[in-house]
Formats: C-alpha cells, sequence, structure tokens
C-alpha cells in the first residue's frame, strides 16, 4: 500500500475534521484525539448530510442534519440508526496524516 | 384557656415537635420560639451539599417565616435566652421575658474544641451552623485547610472543601476513618476514594499545637513534628450536650439533660428533646432518634400516651461518589462469624456479622443498595438460617430468580424501614399510597418519607412503582443524556459550586461515562461553561452545532444562509448595494427578506463563507447571528422619528439595545421587539422581551412567542426612562443567561422561576440589578464582537478542504 500525505493533524481541529476533494466524492478525515484521526466518506446515507460539520465525540460522529451517530472504527450507525458509511485506511506519521493512494488517486468511470 | 409554651432552641428536634403540635392541635398553645442562631429551623444535616455546592441554603430551609406566621408561633431569632426562671415560670430572654406554662429546652450540643494551644486563634472554626459553612465555603484554590477528625463530620467538611479546590488535610487520631462506624478494610477503601479526590488522610495522628501568625492560624503542629501549614483550621472531633443553661436552673443533668420515656425533665413542666438530652444514659447525634423524641414529646403535652423507645441505627455518609452504610454492631468476638464480600475492581466491599443465627452488623462500601434490607434484618433479629449462603447477595436472591431492581423493594416486609431519618417503614408509604397519595410529594407530605437528607428518595419511588405499578410514572427528573444521570439543573449547580472551569473537569469531577460527551451534552455543557465562567473558559467551536461553528444557517443541501445584521432593522443604500453585489458575485440563487427585519442570501457554497463575509464586511456589515442561540434581532418600528402615533423614539431604542446585546449567548435564540406605542407595530408582545413604549415611559415585557407554541408577554415592569429600560433588558438577559436550561426559550425559564421572582431579581432589588448588568457588561467584553471578520482574518483555510485531488487529477 502505498501512502500519500494530506496535510498535519495540526491542520484538523481538536474533535473536528476537514475535507478531502477526491474523484469519489468528498471524504472527511476526522481527528477525535490528540493523536487520532479517521477516514470515512463525508455523505451521511439518510440525507447526504456533511458529516464533517457534524460533532465529533469519542470515536463517533453525529451527523448534523438529522443526528445520526456514526461509528468511525467500522462505519456503522448507531442506535436505531439502519446504515453504513465507507471508512477509508489512514495513519499518523510524526505527525502527518497519511491517506492510502489508492483511495484518493481512483479515478471515476466516467 | 391557651396554655403558654415556650421553646428554647429552633433546631431539627424541636421543630419537629412544633410541626407535630400544630398539626395536632392548632389552637392548644400560645408558642414562643428562642433561637440564639438568627433564623429558623434547617435542615442542619444538609449543610455538607451545601458546602459541596450540590444544595443552596434556601433548599435546605425547614420552616421558612410564612410556615412560622401560619401557625401564629411568635418568633425571638437571634436572641440569647439568659435564664430560666422555674420558680416564676418565666425565659428571660435578653430582650425581653416571656412566661410559660410549658417549656421545652432544645439547646441541642456544642462542637467540642479540643483545648489545644492555641484553639482561639482566628481561623480555628468547628463545623456546626450556617455560619461555619460559609467561612469554609470562602475557601477555594490556593487556601489549605486542616480537618482534625476523620469522623462523619469531618470528612464532608473535607469532601465538600475539597470540591471547591481547597487542598484539604485530614489528621486522624485511630487507625482508621470512622472508626465507630466502619471496619478497617471499609476504612480503608473510603480513604481511597477521599485520596483520589486529593484529599491528604493523616492517620494516627496526634496534634500538639495550632500554630499562629499576627493572632490569626498559620498551621497546624503534629506531635512528631510534622507542620501542616493551614489558612483554616475545622475541628470536627464531636459534639456535647449543651446542658448550661438547664444546668444553672437547677435541672437535673449528666452528660445531657435528663429525660425519662416522656421527654420531661426533672421538672413536670419542662420537657426536653434533641442532643441535648441524656435518656437511660445515652445521648444523640444522630437525626433519628431525635424526630422519634419529638413525636414523644408532642404527644406527651398533649395528654396522650406516648414512650420514647432506644433503636438500632444507621449511617450513610453524605460525600457523593463514596457510597456507604453501617449499622449495628461489627466488632469482632466469641461466637461472631463473618460473611464477606470483596469485588476489588469495583471498590466494592460488604461484610454481615453473624451471632446466633441472626444478623447483628453490616458495613459496606461501594454499593449500598441493599442496605435497607439488611438493616431491616438487624433491627428484627430475623432468622437468617435458610438464607446464609445466598444472604450477602441481598433480598433479590433469596427465593427468587428475578434480578429485577425493583424485585428487592417488592421483597421487604411492611416493618421494612425506607426513611431512617423519619422512621417511616415500607408499611406507612403503602398505606399512604394506598390513601390517595401518588407521587413523591403527596408521600413526602403524608409520611415524610425522604423529606430529610433525601438517600432514600429513589426507595419511595420503587415502593410507589411497585404499589402502583403502570399508574406511577417514574419522575421525570431526566437526565441531560446518556452520558450522565445529573440532570441540566444538576450539572449547572455543580460547575459553579465546584467551580469546574474547564469540559476536561465537568467529565471528570461529575463521572461522565464517555470519554467527551456527544452531540447532546456538549454545546449544552460549552454553554454552560461560557455564562459562568466567561473570562476563565474559552469557547469550543468544536462542541458546538455546525451553524454556531460555521457563523451560518446549514441548508438542506449543505449550502449555507448568510444574514448581516440590520441594526434595529434600519438599512442604508450603501449596504444594500453591497448585499446586492455579494449576491451576484457569489451566485446567491435565493434572497429573502426576514421576518427579523434583515435580508437573507441562501444558498451559499461552505468554502465561498469566508469570501463574502469579507466583501460584506468591508461595507460595514456584520454578522445577524441569525444562526445562534444568543442574541438575533430587535425589531422596531419608526416611532416619533416619522410615525404620528409613536410616543419614544423606539427605533432609537432598539438599535441601542441591539448594539448592547450582540454577540451574547443565551440558552437558546433571543428576539427582542421596540413599538413605539400600544398599536405595537413591531410585534413586540410576542417576543422573548418586548418593550412597548407609551407617554409616559417604557413598558418590559418578557415570555412570549411565536413559534410552535404561541404565547403573549407578561409585564415586568413599566420604566420612565430609556437607561432605566435599557438596565432591566441586560437584567433579564444575564438573569436568563445565568439559570436557564440549556434549549429552553425565555417563557420556559420564567414557567420555572415564576415571574414573582424575576421581579425580586431585576425590578424591585435595585442592587441585583446593577450586579447582573455588570455580571453581562463583563462577559460582553469577550463576546460583543463580530465573528465573521475574526474568522476571514484567522480560520478562512479551514473552510477550504484540506487537499483537493480533483484538481491534480485534471491537469
Amino acid at each position: 500500500m502505498s501512502w500519500i500525505d494530506i496535510g498535519h493533524i495540526e491542520d484538523i481541529p481538536l474533535r473536528g475534521a476537514r475535507l478531502v476533494k477526491t474523484h469519489i466524492g468528498c471524504i472527511a478525515v476526522f481527528r477525535t484525539a490528540e493523536a487520532e484521526v479517521f477516514a470515512a466518506t463525508n455523505s451521511c446515507p439518510h440525507k447526504g448530510g456533511p458529516l464533517s460539520e457534524g460533532i465529533v465525540h469519542g470515536q463517533s460522529v453525529t451527523c448534523p442534519l438529522h443526528n445520526w451517530v456514526f461509528d468511525l472504527n467500522t462505519g456503522q450507525a448507531q442506535g436505531a440508526d439502519e446504515g453504513q458509511i465507507t471508512t477509508y485506511p489512514v495513519r499518523l506519521e510524526d505527525g502527518r496524516i497519511l491517506l492510502d493512494a489508492s483511495t484518493v488517486a481512483h479515478r471515476s468511470a466516467a | 384557656m391557651k396554655q403558654r409554651l415556650v421553646v428554647i432552641g429552633a433546631g431539627m428536634a424541636s421543630g419537629r415537635v412544633l410541626e407535630h403540635l400544630t398539626d395536632a392541635a392548632p389552637d392548644a398553645f400560645d408558642i414562643t420560639l428562642f433561637n440564639s442562631e438568627p433564623r429558623g429551623n434547617y435542615n442542619r444535616i444538609m449543610l455538607s451539599p451545601v458546602l459541596s455546592g450540590e444544595k443552596t441554603y434556601e433548599e435546605i430551609v425547614t420552616h421558612d417565616d410564612t410556615w412560622y406566621a401560619e401557625r401564629g408561633i411568635s418568633c425571638r431569632f437571634g436572641e440569647q435566652v439568659a435564664k430560666i426562671d422555674r420558680e416564676m415560670k418565666v425565659v428571660e430572654g435578653v430582650n425581653g421575658h416571656v412566661p410559660y406554662d410549658k417549656l421545652i429546652v432544645a439547646t441541642g450540643s456544642n462542637p467540642f474544641i479540643i483545648p489545644l494551644p492555641g484553639h482561639d486563634l482566628d481561623g480555628v472554626i468547628a463545623y456546626r451552623d450556617l455560619e461555619d459553612t460559609q467561612r469554609m465555603m470562602g475557601m477555594g484554590s490556593g487556601n489549605k485547610v486542616v480537618v482534625i477528625g476523620g469522623g462523619l463530620l469531618g470528612l464532608e467538611a473535607a469532601a465538600g472543601m475539597a470540591a471547591h479546590g481547597v487542598d484539604v488535610t485530614v489528621v486522624h487520631i485511630m487507625g482508621h476513618l470512622m472508626e465507630r462506624q466502619l471496619d478497617e478494610a471499609a476504612g480503608y477503601l473510603l480513604k481511597k476514594s477521599l485520596e483520589d479526590k486529593g484529599i491528604k488522610i493523616c492517620l494516627q495522628a496526634n496534634s500538639k499545637e495550632i500554630l499562629g501568625q499576627d493572632g490569626k492560624v498559620r498551621a497546624l503542629l503534629l506531635d512528631d513534628g510534622t507542620e501542616l501549614p493551614c489558612d483554616l483550621l475545622v475541628m470536627a472531633v464531636g459534639i456535647r450536650p449543651n446542658t448550661a443553661l438547664a444546668q444553672e436552673a437547677g435541672l437535673a443533668t449528666g452528660r445531657g439533660i435528663h429525660v425519662d420515656d416522656q421527654m420531661l425533665t426533672s421538672d413536670r413542666d419542662v420537657f426536653a428533646v434533641g442532643e441535648c438530652v441524656e435518656h437511660d444514659g445515652a445521648v444523640f447525634g444522630l437525626v433519628a432518634p431525635l424526630y422519634d423524641q419529638a413525636k414523644v414529646a408532642a404527644q406527651a403535652l398533649l395528654g396522650e400516651e406516648a414512650a420514647f423507645v432506644q433503636k438500632t441505627l444507621s449511617t450513610k455518609l453524605k460525600v457523593t461518589g463514596c457510597d456507604l452504610f453501617s449499622a449495628g454492631d461489627f466488632a469482632d468476638g466469641p461466637g461472631r462469624e463473618d460473611i464477606v464480600f470483596r469485588d476489588p475492581a469495583r471498590g466494592v466491599y460488604k461484610r454481615l456479622v453473624i451471632e446466633e443465627n441472626r444478623l447483628v452488623g453490616a458495613v459496606m462500601y461501594g454499593d449500598t443498595a441493599d442496605s435497607s434490607w439488611f438493616f431491616g434484618l438487624i433491627k428484627d433479629g430475623t432468622s437468617i438460617e435458610d438464607m446464609r449462603e445466598t444472604l450477602i447477595f441481598g433480598p433479590a436472591y433469596q427465593g427468587g430468580d428475578t434480578a429485577d431492581p425493583l424485585s428487592a423493594v417488592a421483597a421487604l416486609p411492611p416493618e421494612a424501614e425506607i426513611c431512617g431519618c423519619n422512621g417511616v417503614c415500607k408499611g406507612d408509604i403503602v398505606e399512604a399510597i394506598n390513601a390517595g397519595a401518588s407521587d413523591l410529594g403527596a408521600v413526602r407530605a403524608s409520611t415524610k418519607a425522604s423529606a430529610s437528607c433525601g438517600t432514600c428518595t429513589g426507595l419511595v419511588e420503587q415502593v410507589l412503582q411497585v404499589t402502583l405499578g403502570d399508574e406511577f410514572q417514574m419522575p421525570t427528573a431526566q437526565p441531560i443524556c446518556g452520558c450522565t444521570d445529573l440532570t441540566h439543573e444538576d450539572v449547572r449547580r455543580l460547575i459553579k459550586g465546584q467551580e469546574l472551569k474547564s469540559q476536561a473537569a465537568v467529565w471528570q469531577e461529575l463521572s461522565w461515562t464517555t470519554p467527551n460527551g456527544c452531540h447532546v451534552c456538549r454545546p449544552a455543557i460549552n454553554y454552560y461553561l461560557l455564562a459562568d465562567w466567561p473570562l476563565e473558559y474559552q469557547d469550543d467551536p468544536q462542541s458546538r452545532f455546525v451553524n454556531e461553528r460555521k457563523h451560518a444557517n446549514i441548508q438542506k443541501d449543505g449550502t449555507f444562509s448568510v444574514v448581516p445584521r440590520m441594526w434595529g432593522g434600519i438599512t442604508t443604500p450603501e449596504e444594500l448595494r453591497a448585499i446586492a453585489d455579494a449576491a451576484d458575485k457569489y451566485d446567491v440563487p435565493t434572497v429573502k427578506v426576514t421576518g427579523g427585519q434583515r435580508i437573507d442570501l441562501l444558498g451559499v457554497k461552505g468554502e465561498d463563507l469566508p469570501a463574502i463575509w469579507s466583501d460584506l464586511n468591508q461595507a460595514g456589515l456584520v454578522s445577524g447571528h441569525a444562526y445562534s442561540k444568543g442574541l438575533r434581532t430587535v425589531k422596531t418600528c419608526v416611532g416619533t422619528d416619522h410615525c404620528r402615533f409613536g410616543t419614544q423614539d423606539s427605533t432609537g431604542l432598539g438599535i441601542k439595545l441591539e448594539k448592547i446585546l450582540w454577540g451574547s449567548w443565551t440558552p437558546h435564540k433571543l428576539k427582542l421587539a421596540v413599538s413605539g406605542c400600544p398599536r405595537n407595530c413591531a410585534e413586540a408582545t410576542c417576543k422573548d422581551i418586548g418593550v412597548v413604549c407609551v407617554d409616559s415611559g417604557y413598558q418590559i415585557s418578557i415570555g412570549g412567542a411565536a413559534g410552535m407554541y404561541v404565547k403573549e408577554t407578561e409585564l415586568l415592569c413599566q420604566v420612565p426612562t430609556e437607561d432605566e429600560a435599557i438596565e432591566v433588558v441586560m437584567a433579564v438577559t444575564q438573569a436568563y443567561r445565568e439559570g436557564g436550561k440549556y434549549l429552553d426559550r425565555l417563557y420556559k425559564w420564567l414557567d420555572k422561576v415564576g415571574m414573582d421572582w424575576v421581579k425580586a431579581q431585576v425590578v424591585d432589588d435595585r442592587e441585583n440589578r446593577a450586579a447582573l448588568v455588570a455580571r453581562f457588561e463583563l462577559s460582553q467584553s469577550i463576546y460583543r464582537k463580530d465573528p465573521w471578520a475574526e474568522h476571514v482574518k484567522e480560520k478562512a483555510q479551514t473552510y477550504a478542504p484540506i487537499a483537493d485531488f480533483t484538481l491534480e487529477a485534471a491537469e
């Protein structure tokens, strides 16, 4: 697996998120703790709410539109809601955030 | 003819006598009540929750002025009694004599002060009354306090002060804490959890001397040479019955005032109750037997037959997070056997002491849910032969397989004591319920169960549930969310009381079950912290809903709306041109006039926000906070400037109010309006705060709403000048900010506190009004600013993607 550097951990506010634009759509990169990041699709499966704008708590995010909560480890909706978001491999190296190159380099069929 | 009854001392025991007497025979006595404290009867055992900030003094008052007035009791509070003249049957108060036919001596007890050298220095106090409590509440972080005495009272004092950040050391002469109620193992667990709260504990420590400087306490010197520096020294080593007055009057006294089973002293017309008495060789410090005495004394006064009987007692410690219970006798001895259960990981310890197949003592730490069942077994001397193997697991395991928490309560026999303070057993409560008491308040009113220290409230509710089944709704004191058991009100009070000034402090000190809350509690806690500690706490954007974090309203397609402020609804051609230019430049699909007299640009892309704000800023436009739980708009009509009916300059006042209030955060959105005459064209009477101008001044009314719920405002006051109108509006806003529950509109807060309270706070009490205004101004020194300009300057890059691979690929 090859990794692409997208930025520094300090570019994302603690318990916040930033967007990465790719050909497969927007990916949200969440910073859940001082040195802990997750990546997942930005779009909520319910009504397409922007997850990067949600409140980040524990290792979860709450969609800002209708409060669906997703576990960022599994992408699974929590509680009574049923749904799944795609999660992507991401890692931290010396404070740099690295995304899997195949995720971002993937070209859409169009 | 009415008999004259004089009562000396307005404590919990005599208070209970008066309750029984005035309930049973309201016209039998002319009552005069002396108290050396300048107040009436309050629930002294609740001073510890007051000290730790979990309760306020007002909440622990048992009898207020109205109560005494309704019963025609003549109160002589703050007045010392100099002498009892038994021959003339007169009580000599320092402000005058009062003759009596019957007298009750309820002089209570005095704290025991160890006569160490230096015990009379300033800053050496006991823990007995409200004054002592207030002295301790005056300590904060940066202060050091030494508490001598590791018993019930000393530990409650230490924990209460530690909750305020005070550096507390407890000095105890024995080898473990609370040695009279706990065995060594439970004492160890208690020490450990107190140390986790930051309290230092010195055991087997002998105090030698209290050191002072300039007449003030400086340190405590132990006999091993250790010096413990302190700003305050609290002695909580025990109490002595206060018998001085009785002794001088020639009543028979020993350790306390001697009383018989009817609470009569050696004089047939003089009764004594409470901590000042000695009955059958025993003196009393816990509240339950005092209440029994009070009942007996009242009955004896009314000529009924009654006798006071001493009972086995149990103890609970009122320190949040330290759950302990002890009852009966748990010393080792021949013929005694122990059943012990330990779960070190949960910090649970239970020990039952058994003698001849009967339970004689119980000590529990960490899990005391079954304590009243065990206490019942001890008191009744029930044979435990058949259930010995499962005894320690509690009533739920006796002959049943259900783990329903209610089954424990259902299994209790009618004689089981539920409320230790008031000696109310399950049968009494069930009887009251069957007689029509269908909620906690009604049960409390008819039986007094849970009306004193309150620790049995949960049990009483469970009895209600077991008895009424589905007819009983558990009360709706809802916790904030799944992260905590505490309600909004609890949390607000604890944030202030324990001076919690960061989110981390709230999670830790209030035992949140999640690492950093959730989308429900975080915004609430963030609001409470910034409202209560404007200078110390820094607003956390990551704990805000997206609209308040991005200072724009998110729309269903993920775009945002932008609403610049138009002060009082007044604008200029230049502003309108700037708005039109921005709408063109950023392809704004919809431009709409809002109900708050301004213009909404809908459909702006998130990444364009800093740029459009910057353009609007250039024209002098700032954020309209159309997205905030804070001040939205001040709607106005044109007033005396143009209108032939206008009585005052309503537009001018609206602009002034908006310039003062803008940027402030409130529990929910806050909308104002100012109308220039009672025709009310600005619709001020359905706003959170509305001002209607009249010839003679300004009518300010509050608590309106026009959303899902439509409600007209209620009149708060009328004031003659514009300055005063502004002051009242600021004060009421601040009172709402300080007291309101997060996401309660002003009318909901008003429903809870009542208009009379608000009037008293902001209209009648000028000093308090000024203080509210000052606190509002202090907060506004931080928050009265344009967040758009700030974000343009400092945060613009966060609105753009951190990386964009679509551009790269397009090359």
